[in-house]
């Protein structure tokens, strides 16, 4: 079947060396007509045809939805998305029936045994044919929603004040934008297990839930975890876990994400925080190497919680669990906040940052060369180690990085703990093994060779610098965020920031370079690395010392081979390849 | 622009006289004279020890209040927190390891609700946005303290200047509902 009438591109069936052209198809949403693909990849991204919804987006118009997830296998079940639409008549002779004016006509879909009312069609699940017209504003279709929503709210408890997800949820909002105010609903509501402990993160409330099957089809499909599911019947239908409180796959909390409305939510988050009040800021997790795209919600220097943001070259909308909760230690009371020296009485003072980064620059210049190391963090962003090096090949330093590897896992969680591992490498402080210099480092302090030592968020204590290693150096310069056994040695201790106090970049595991952004304050008189090391380079080796973070970025893929070519501002929120 | 004239009337020679006005504003002095003097009716109030009775509809102080069976009304939506102009109230949510609420299925309450009255302009934007009819302006209109600390008002002291509001109780009916449920076939009456 050809689309009548419509201009369409040349179909060339080529052999196609390169990508081939895309076979489009002409529909028409809401009187604005627009190509589509003929096929678009569902949530495999394996080619199937396009959908009425995907289309109405391509032409910018969302039509609400709340079973339907581009990420999940469609389901169908809602109905939210029901809209009214119309084909090309087709006359006995098989061709297009025509109006006067030499358009196809169009045959709006009607209910057969009653052809004045229109019949609505789920665009989450009606590929489209050629010369569609799909009506997303029309009366019928705003009846449509007006009525499935009605329906949805008939067993609801409108507790929306005690609710969590009240003021990001899906109910509240169409209800608002395509709902009515009043319910026919005069009978009791069903009511159905409240504050169910479905799992050691999530809590559900049965009575909010829509059954969507969002969660139940992520748990099976994403997590490969078939824990959910609907039992008994009818208005009594409710989502359940399979052996009830052990939900507990590393990605449940995606499950809260996924909920249109407020059945699911996390243990973590429950009534800490209206998300009203949440700052958001675009960061990344710094649990492993994946580097996974998260928001970071906060309200007045404290953060509530992490939550993932979709980028399809890293972690498309997920993120794992342990990533998504371990945020704690930001806030933790015991972070370092004084700048600390080792004064001539054997006692440590508090100082200035001034006199601090004097002293440091002072041992740094009398150290002879090859009297000092490095050993810096996979956690440090690439700016930081670009800064870093500079100190190191100023002063010949021996470097090298901790790593820190665990138990990876098919989904997201990468072997490398580090966020920063292939910073590390490609602003060479570091062999791709990390470890190989720390040997050297250990055995040249023993043997009296090496003298100064700068620590960078590690404790090298744990890394085969022991404390008797330690207490045989001149001077210990160390820049850590939490305390540990290190920065108790150190003669010079600089409280860092997290980076969640801080802007920068990292390297994930697959060569993505990605940027993040400053939720909070840094505590006390803790500041962001880069902004002390670049006085500190300036003190040491005259040179011009990058004020701000995209001078510093800009200046650093001017030197740094693998970063050539990028510019800060061009790094968009969702990072570029580099060649790691 | 369009401007309009309006015509002033000359004054009457009666009205450049000027002796009648002033004496018809002597005479409501004279009135009151003689009602202070000879019938003992005043018109000021010895303040503090007479207290002036507001009228309804007054906006006082904002206080939370409780229902009729004692529990704390406020569910810490933070809706008012988040609608007062001068950031005058300031909510610590319960969190998940909170006390539990007063009523059993109302789930959550705050763990700590202040409100600075040297910053609340008693516009009463938070009784007007509260979904549980937790919070009401009241008669109060004289709140002083010896220092500013003293000026936040904390959740204890708020309930207790609150008193009981007797509302429709909600979570109570919903409770019941729920409970009418629980057993089956339903109680036929």
């Amino acid at each position: 079947m050809s689309a009548p009438a419509a201009p369409s591109t040349t179909p060339a069936p080529a052999p196609a060396p390169a990508a081939p052209p895309v076979e489009t198809m002409t529909v028409t949403v809401n009187g604005k007509t627009v190509q589509v693909p003929k096929t678009m990849p569902d949530w495999q991204g394996k080619p199937a045809p396009t959908t009425m919804l995907q289309a109405a987006k391509i032409a910018g118009v969302d039509i609400p939805h709340y079973c339907y997830h581009d990420k999940l296998p469609v389901a169908g079940n809602c109905r939210m998305c029901l809209v009214e639409f119309g084909t090309p008549m087709i006359g006995p002779d098989r061709k297009p029936v025509l109006n006067e004016d030499g358009t196809p006509k169009i045959a709006k879909s009607v209910l057969p045994y009653e052809p004045g009312t229109p019949r609505g069609a789920i665009a989450c699940a009606t590929p489209i044919s050629p010369g569609m017209e799909i009506y997303a504003n029309s009366k019928a279709t705003q009846q449509m929603r007006e009525s499935v929503l009605e329906s949805l709210l008939i067993n609801h408890p409108l507790d929306c004040p005690i609710c969590d997800q009240a003021g990001e949820c899906k109910l509240q909002e169409y209800s608002v934008q395509h709902g009515k105010a009043g319910s026919q609903f005069v009978e009791a509501k069903v009511h159905k297990p409240k504050a169910v402990d479905l799992g050691p993160r999530i809590v559900l409330d049965d009575e909010r839930c829509i059954l969507c099957t969002r969660c139940i089809r992520f748990t099976r499909d994403i997590a490969g975890d078939d824990a959910l599911g609907i039992v008994n019947r009818g208005s009594y239908n409710t989502i359940s876990a399979f052996k009830p409180g052990h939900f507990d796959n590393n990605y449940t909390l995606n499950t809260v994400d996924l909920c249109p409305v407020g059945a699911l939510t996390s243990k973590d988050f429950r009534f800490k925080m209206r998300v009203w009040f949440l700052k958001e800021t675009k960061s990344l997790c710094t649990s492993c190497g994946t580097g996974c795209n998260i928001t970071i919600g906060s309200r007045e220097g404290a953060i509530h919680r992490y939550e993932p943001r979709e980028n399809d070259a890293v972690n498309g909308p997920w993120m794992c669990d342990s990533g998504r909760l371990n945020y704690r230690w930001v806030g933790r009371a015991d972070r370092l906040k004084e700048v600390l020296r080792l004064s001539a009485g054997g006692t440590r003072e508090r100082v200035s940052w001034n006199a601090a980064l004097e002293s440091a620059a002072l041992i740094l210049t009398q150290a002879p060369q090859g009297s000092v190391a490095f050993v810096v963090s996979g956690r440090q962003t690439n700016e930081e180690l670009f800064l870093l090096k500079k100190l190191a090949n100023h002063t010949g330093a021996l470097t090298d990085a901790v790593a820190r590897d665990g138990e990876p896992d098919r989904l997201l969680v990468s072997e490398d703990r580090n966020p920063n591992s292939n910073g590390v490498r490609l602003t060479g402080m570091a062999f791709t093994e990390f470890g190989f210099n720390l040997l050297k480092i250990a055995d040249g302090i023993a043997q009296g060779r090496i003298k100064t030592l700068v620590v960078f968020g590690e404790d090298v204590t744990r890394a085969g610098i022991g404390a008797d290693l330690l207490a045989k150096l001149d001077a210990l310069i160390v820049s850590d965020i939490l305390p540990n056994a290190t920065t108790a040695a150190a003669t010079l201790l600089l409280p860092g920031a997290a980076h969640a106090e801080k802007r920068g970049t990292f390297v994930n595991v697959k060569g993505r370079l990605q940027k993040f952004h400053k939720a909070v304050e840094a505590p006390g008189d803790a500041r962001a690395e880069w902004e002390f090391l670049h006085g500190l380079v300036h003190s040491l080796t005259g040179q011009n010392g990058y004020r701000t973070i995209e001078g510093l970025f800009n200046q650093m893929a001017a030197e740094v081979p693998a970063f050539a070519g990028l510019e800060w501002a061009r790094v968009g929120d969702t990072g570029v390849a580099v060649q790691i | 622009m369009s401007t309009k004239v309006v015509d002033r009337a000359p004054l009457t020679f009666y009205e450049r006289t000027y002796l009648p006005t002033i004496l018809g504003g002597l005479k409501v002095t004279a009135k009151h004279f003689a009602d202070t003097v000879f019938k003992g009716k005043s018109v000021t109030m010895q303040y503090p020890e007479e207290r002036w009775v507001v009228p309804e509809g007054y906006r006082g102080a904002p206080y939370l209040v409780k229902d009729q069976d004692g529990a704390t009304k406020c569910v810490s939506c933070q809706l008012c927190e988040f609608v007062c102009p001068p950031k005058a109230i300031r909510i610590t949510p319960p969190g998940a390891e909170g006390q539990p609420a007063d009523r059993k299925n109302a789930e959550k309450m705050p763990r700590e609700f202040e409100i600075n009255m040297l910053r609340c302009i008693f516009c009463g934007m938070c009784q007007e946005v509260c979904p549980e009819e937790a919070i009401f302006l009241q008669k109060d209109y004289s709140i002083t303290a010896e220092n500013r600390e003293s000026m936040i008002f904390n959740k204890e002291k708020l309930l207790k200047l609150g008193g009981t509001h007797a509302g429709i109780q909600k979570w109570k009916h919903k409770l019941e509902e729920a409970q009418a449920q629980e057993s089956f076939p339903v109680d036929a009456h």
